[in-house]
């Protein structure tokens, strides 16, 4: 029984932390309509981020408020001067932008791979390595921590999008976009903010996951997937759908992981994956309809 | 038979290559050529004409390269014997994929592709007691010289594009150009969908599988990091498709040359010009450049598809009134 709740909490606390990849992966997607295969890989940037601070002696909790910003702007440059222009871009293929986020996520590892080299980084502080025990359950300090901050950042998401004037013409963009424009939404100026703040989410989930995990310049990859497994399993678009997705996914994760076996823990993404397409097309949304 | 006049140069000018040129290095950048025409021609089929992109070409090419490989090891047959068959390995994982993924559309098939090439990858690692897992397949190469895998990669890739190009100008490559212009009208007209997507998926994995087995064949080795590689197979093969031409006759072909030459650039450090110019000069910094770019030859890549797509959406070929028009200042034939 404690085996089965140790594994419970450890999924529960790495879902919030997906979820956070999610929200902002969702996001863009919901209002852009394209994937953003450089999601992973922006996350990776601003763990590198938070690496740098850490050696400069910034705690990784604080750096969050350098990294976001940082990943904002990237984020709003890469919408702004690489994915904006394809849209007028005259083409067989709509699906260039894809591509092109698969090209910037290259140059993105690249380039960090040339500053850093291929090394696996820590950022170690005093409370990576912390627990505190509930019952017989142990908790990691830096995973609730973490946790904790994804659920407040998730929240402060939800209010954003429902109740400012900004979230509205973000919901509005991703509901219709002639519509929005006939409304009088920028919508070129909000797919500039939307791609900024979901690049600014998942910056803060790098900041709170480079204290309890490794940092290399290849970590974005694997992340990208997660992120897009989240965004399936949510249904496309979908907020809250995000944080169920990311939920089950760190549960799925971390279950088959003590029940099956630790190799397998990338495959059980892959396969939830082809499971909820096969018979919950639409994902969770479906069920909620949020 | 003047339409058919420049074809016909360029294959017998590769007939005669390993004729004229007895240098292994570059044969084997004739191989690699040919086999990227073979793979570039199949994504095209399936992403150019149908317009289902595939990110996951590596997923059928790995299974041609270890069918080819398992039937080595495990029935100890010739590999040879993977150049029949594992176009139907790969076949054999494409069709149960695309019928479950054929629903999805767009970027979320493209997505589907991706992790169909991420499971295969980790499949292959894992199951290690059939596959060998991360230590990979090891086979002799049958022939010494390059010349017997040169003409098998020349037959090869003179089948694949005459055998694509057909199904292109038969009845359903123009249902394949419908689908992907417009699946809803394509269905309204009675056209099956689902069956011609699944057709052109066939054909483009099986070509893709083909070429997997030449590469157990002639490499002798494979893992699955190597074969079911995301950058070097399944990224490689949109680039040769997006920088020769999405949905051109000849696209593939510019695109494969032009691939294949940048990564040997990159990989080479412009064909060894920096250390050369580092040893004749003596110079520690252009030493260092040299080993710099050929560590980079991803950024090369990433940087790459961020032009081309910006630039020359629908590549070379596809854009070339475009170039001819800003190099030559003619007017477009148009």
């Amino acid at each position: 029984m404690d085996v089965f709740l140790q594994t419970l909490v450890a999924g529960v606390l790495k879902g919030g932390l997906y979820a956070l990849i999610g929200i902002g992966m969702t996001l863009i997607m919901g209002v852009m309509g394209i994937i953003n295969l450089a999601h992973g890989q922006l996350m990776m940037v601003a763990m590198y981020i938070t690496y740098v601070l850490h050696l400069a002696g910034v705690d990784p909790y604080l750096s969050l408020f350098v990294a976001m910003p940082a990943l904002f702007l990237l984020g709003a440059v890469i919408q702004r001067f690489l994915l904006n222009p394809l849209l007028k871009a005259d083409t067989i293929l709509p699906e260039n932008q894809v591509l092109m986020t698969v090209g910037i996520g290259m140059v993105l590892t690249e380039v960090v791979r040339f500053i850093f080299k291929s090394d696996y980084k820590s950022v170690t502080t005093g409370y990576s390595n912390a627990t505190f025990f509930l019952g017989n359950i142990s908790f990691s300090m830096a995973l609730v921590i973490s946790f904790l901050i994804a659920i407040g950042f998730t929240v402060a998401m939800f209010f954003f999008l429902i109740r400012t004037d900004i979230g509205r013409s973000i919901r509005a963009t991703a509901q219709d976009k002639d519509a929005a424009v006939l409304m009088g939404v920028n919508t070129g100026r909000i797919t500039i903010i939307t791609f900024g703040i979901g690049s600014g989410l998942v910056a803060a989930a790098g900041s709170l996951l480079a204290p309890v995990f490794y940092v290399f310049p290849d970590i974005g990859g694997p992340f990208t997937a997660r992120a897009f497994i989240i965004t399936i399993l949510g249904g496309l678009g979908s907020t809250v759908g995000a944080i169920f997705g990311g939920v089950t996914l760190g549960l799925a994760e971390s279950f088959g992981a003590t029940y099956i076996s630790m190799e397998f823990e990338n495959i059980i993404g892959m396969t939830i994956f082809v499971l909820v397409l096969l018979f919950l097309p639409g994902g969770f949304k479906r069920l909620t309809k949020i | 038979m003047k339409k058919n006049l420049v074809p016909l140069i360029v294959l017998a000018v590769l007939a005669f290559f390993p004729l004229a040129v007895k240098d292994n290095y570059y044969m084997h950048l004739m191989i690699l050529f040919l086999m990227w025409v073979v793979i570039g021609s199949a994504w095209n089929l399936i992403a150019g004409y149908t317009g289902q992109v595939s990110f996951g070409d590596a997923a059928f090419f790995g299974s041609g390269a270890y069918a080819a490989g398992l039937l080595s090891v495990h029935l100890h047959i010739s590999a040879w014997w993977g150049l029949a068959l594992g176009g139907f390995a790969a076949v054999a994982v494409g069709l149960p994929f695309g019928w479950i993924c054929f629903r999805m559309r767009g970027a979320y098939f493209a997505l589907a592709t991706l992790a169909l090439n991420e499971v295969m990858r980790h499949s292959a690692a894992i199951a290690e007691g059939f596959t060998g897992g991360m230590v990979g397949i090891l086979i002799m190469p049958s022939f010494v010289s390059k010349v017997p895998y040169y003409y098998v990669a020349l037959g090869m890739a003179v089948a694949a594009v005459i055998s694509i190009q057909w199904i292109v100008h038969a009845k359903p490559g123009y249902y394949f150009v419908s689908i992907r212009e417009d699946q809803d009208a394509a269905e309204s007209l009675g056209i099956n969908t689902h069956y011609y997507k699944m057709l052109s998926l066939a054909i483009a994995a099986f070509w893709t599988g083909v070429a997997g087995s030449l590469y157990m064949n002639y490499m002798g080795f494979i893992d699955p990091d190597v074969v079911f590689s995301l950058h070097d197979i399944s990224i490689m093969a949109i680039l040769v498709g997006i920088v020769g031409g999405v949905g051109t006759v000849y696209g593939p072909m510019v695109g494969a040359f032009v691939m294949v030459t940048v990564q040997e650039l990159f990989r080479s450090g412009f064909f060894g010009l920096f250390k050369y110019l580092g040893t004749v000069t003596g110079s520690g910094t252009i030493v260092s450049i040299a080993e710099t770019i050929t560590g980079a030859h991803i950024l090369g890549f990433g940087i790459l598809v961020v032009v081309v797509i910006l630039v020359l959406p629908n590549g070379i070929v596809g854009d070339w009134p475009k170039i001819r028009n800003a190099v030559f200042r003619t007017k477009p034939a148009t």
